[in-house]
């Protein structure tokens, strides 16, 4: 296979292409240049369509069909850049905003012309404090440089952009919960439909991408739909940054064709180089901690938009993978997941809330060695009667809970029933008492409690 | 737990007391507000620049934030309660944050959290008692290629093992980060002016209502 050029991180390592000059001299804004001068609005939301990009933010939603859902007349459009990634896992994005903002701008600015956009906001998580300096100042030197403000290579179009920071909420990476917060509000994700096309922030058309998804834009324009298309498999086009964490020899953000295979992504040379002190791979969560685990025989699976789902997946996510070793406890690994979702959860929805807790609970009472085997079946249960997809929830966090946390609980399960048996006797009741007193209190137990209470006891 | 109710037996706001956004902080936030179509969408940006000025926002600076953005003072508390970032009452000079995800925890960073709640003597969310450090845990900090890591106020930490944490919570400079920064947020105030220590705390509420 010849060897893959990289697209979006062609940038990378390049002496300062993060001021404007460096990064002008490599070609860059000719992109935008090009689509203001030569293109229509409607022909460049044609050309991504025709590209199939796909949003890179964990939901695949094409691109460009979002951008055709805006009404067609309208005074004022929003277009709000997601770059709050938090997904546990993920780092491509502030890979892309640190070491080449001026993609990202030049991103912004073609979507917002091929949108029609007025200003555009770019919502950056607060954690983000280096990369927030350096995105800022690339944002300046390009309004100085008149590439954002009033008239665009003299073209008549105008467009304001803005940095807004975050304060530390997953949830706010929702695309209504980040409205929300732009606004000024609590980050709770609001009931759509109106979908954000229709009435997004300040009650205006908004289209949400993520910053990935922009950064591709200009390589479209660039080099045309049909090249984009031909890079990747059937359905999932283009080039898309893979990360890779955990005890790999090279943890890190690396470019490939949409396609490459999770081992590929681990041992590969030119991606994770294979496990630190010969250590063996137990699983893989492949793209983001909401979509769920690969097993050590599963790694051979492609990780693009739609054959994950084949493995019991949520979806591609964010393609941010971790790798969790042979000699990780996956007790305690259920209880981290968990304990992530309960913590983020916004509280708007009941199923929400509650099922995320409970399921940090039964997974918390596991981890301490009181775990009972219906304790497993019970947590299944739970991330079934939760989530977007039973129709139960305002936003897609508990669908993100559920994936990860039943397909660990299924894939390992011989695992956890082990330790379950290996627990000593009595213990259950100790750490049950130590962790809810008030239960034993009450005159009766609850009937399905105290059924599984005695089949494990 | 960001939908958890804030504990509300917090000081009542003194009518007279002066107040403690200076006309500078004021002009800051006011700044922000042809970014917006509304003035509340200039809330988070407002109590950013609260918290970098003060060290932390009290109820009588949200109640002076609720002024400049002529919201009600309620609107601002309810905001501002949903995000972990934002302390309502003193923090230390420097945040410790570690990592607690799942990338972060495959990599130790349990015991690097072990390794600095030993070093700075205090639990999470404690604050040490000459107001230098606070400890708390977040969630993934989005550098799990660097993991464990930590952030101290703005300044992240990469691979961080458990015997560097003494050296690393002794550097005075441990929180500069590299690159040349924009004027639009400040570094964080060194020292609040606001004391701290003068605030009253919900023990002193009880205390008073004692006596
Ligand atoms: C709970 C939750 C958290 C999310 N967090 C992020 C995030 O941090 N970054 C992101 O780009 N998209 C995130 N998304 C996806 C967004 O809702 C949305 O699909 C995305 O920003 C659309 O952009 P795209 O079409 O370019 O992918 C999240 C979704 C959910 C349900
Ligand atoms: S599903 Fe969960 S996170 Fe989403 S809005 Fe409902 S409570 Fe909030
Ligand atoms: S898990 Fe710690 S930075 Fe992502």
């Amino acid at each position: 296979m010849a060897k893959y050029e990289p697209v979006l991180l062609k940038n990378v390592g390049v002496e300062g292409v993060r001021n404007l000059k460096v990064y002008r001299e490599r070609g860059g804004y000719a992109a935008a240049e090009k689509a203001l001068k030569n293109h229509t609005p409607a022909q460049i939301v044609e050309i991504v369509k025709e590209s199939g990009l796909r949003g890179r933010g964990g939901a695949g939603f094409p691109a460009g069909v979002k951008w055709s859902f805006l009404p067609e007349k309208r005074q004022v459009t929003y277009l709000c850049v997601n770059a709050d990634e938090s997904e546990p896992g993920t780092f491509c994005n502030r890979v892309l905003m640190e070491e080449d903002p001026h993609q990202l701008l030049e991103g912004i600015i073609i979507s917002a012309y091929a949108t029609q956009t007025t200003t555009a906001y770019i919502y950056m998580r607060v954690e983000f404090h280096e990369q927030f300096h350096i995105l800022q100042t690339a944002l300046d030197e390009a309004y100085a440089a008149g590439l954002f403000g009033k008239n665009l290579f003299g073209t008549g179009y105008n467009l304001e952009c803005f940095i807004h920071r975050g304060a530390g909420a997953y949830v706010c990476g929702e695309e209504t919960g980040l409205i929300e917060s732009l606004e000024g509000k609590r980050g709770w994700p609001r009931i759509k439909p109106p979908f954000p096309a229709i009435e997004g922030l300040f009650r205006r058309p908004t289209v949400v991408n993520n910053v990935e998804t922009l950064c591709c834009v200009p390589h479209i324009i660039e080099r045309g739909a049909a090249w984009f298309k031909s890079i990747g498999t059937e359905g999932s086009s283009g080039p898309k940054l893979y990360t890779i964490s955990g005890p790999v020899k090279r943890p890190g953000c690396y470019e490939a064709p949409l396609g490459i295979t999770c081992r590929d992504l681990i041992f590969g040379d030119d991606y994770g180089q294979g496990m630190i002190d010969g250590r063996k791979v137990k699983g893989c969560i492949p793209g983001g901690l909401s979509v769920g685990v690969l097993t050590e025989s599963e790694l051979d699976c492609k990780l693009d938009f739609d054959e994950v789902r084949k493995y019991g997946l949520l979806g591609l996510g964010t393609a941010g993978a971790i790798v969790i070793p042979q000699d990780a406890d996956i007790r305690e690994v259920l209880a981290n997941v968990a304990r992530f979702y309960s913590h983020e959860s916004c509280g708007q929805c009941t199923q929400c809330r509650e099922g995320t807790n409970w399921m940090y609970k039964i997974a918390m009472r596991i981890a301490l060695g009181a775990g009972r085997i219906a304790d497993l079946d019970l947590i299944c249960e739970v991330t079934r009667k939760m989530g977007m997809m039973p129709g139960l929830s305002i936003c897609g966090l508990p669908d993100g809970a559920a994936y990860p946390i039943r397909t660990i609980v299924e894939k390992f399960r011989d695992e956890f029933e082990q330790h379950i048996r290996r627990q000593e006797p009595g213990r259950v009741e100790q750490v049950l008492k130590r962790l809810n007193p008030a239960i034993y209190e009450l005159p009766i137990i609850g009937q399905r409690g105290s059924h599984t209470y005695h089949r494990a006891g | 737990m960001a939908w958890q109710a804030v504990d509300r037996i917090h000081p009542v706001i003194d009518k007279d007391a002066p107040q403690i956004l200076s006309d500078a902080v004021r002009e800051k936030i006011r700044s922000f507000f042809p970014r917006y179509e509304t003035k509340r969408a200039a809330l988070l940006p407002a109590l950013h620049v609260v918290q970098d000025a003060l060290g932390h926002v009290n109820h009588q600076a949200m109640k002076e934030i609720a002024e400049v953005l002529e919201i009600p003072p309620s609107d601002v508390l309810d905001t501002m309660s949903f995000y972990t970032h934002f302390w309502d009452h003193a923090k230390g000079e420097k945040v410790v944050v570690v990592c607690r995800s799942l990338s972060c925890q495959l990599m130790g960073s349990d015991a690097v959290l072990q390794a600095a709640r030993e070093e700075l003597k205090i639990e999470e969310h404690g604050t040490t008692p000459d107001g230098k450090y606070s400890l708390v845990t977040e969630e993934c900090l989005a550098a799990c290629d660097h993991a464990p890591c930590v952030l101290v106020n703005e300044k992240m930490h990469k691979r961080v093992k458990p015997d560097q944490i003494s050296k690393l919570l002794k550097d005075a400079k441990n929180d500069e980060i590299t690159f040349p920064r924009s004027s639009l947020f400040d570094k964080p105030a060194k020292k609040a002016t606001a004391d701290p220590a003068d605030l009253p705390r919900t023990s002193d509420v009880r205390e008073m209502k004692e006596s």
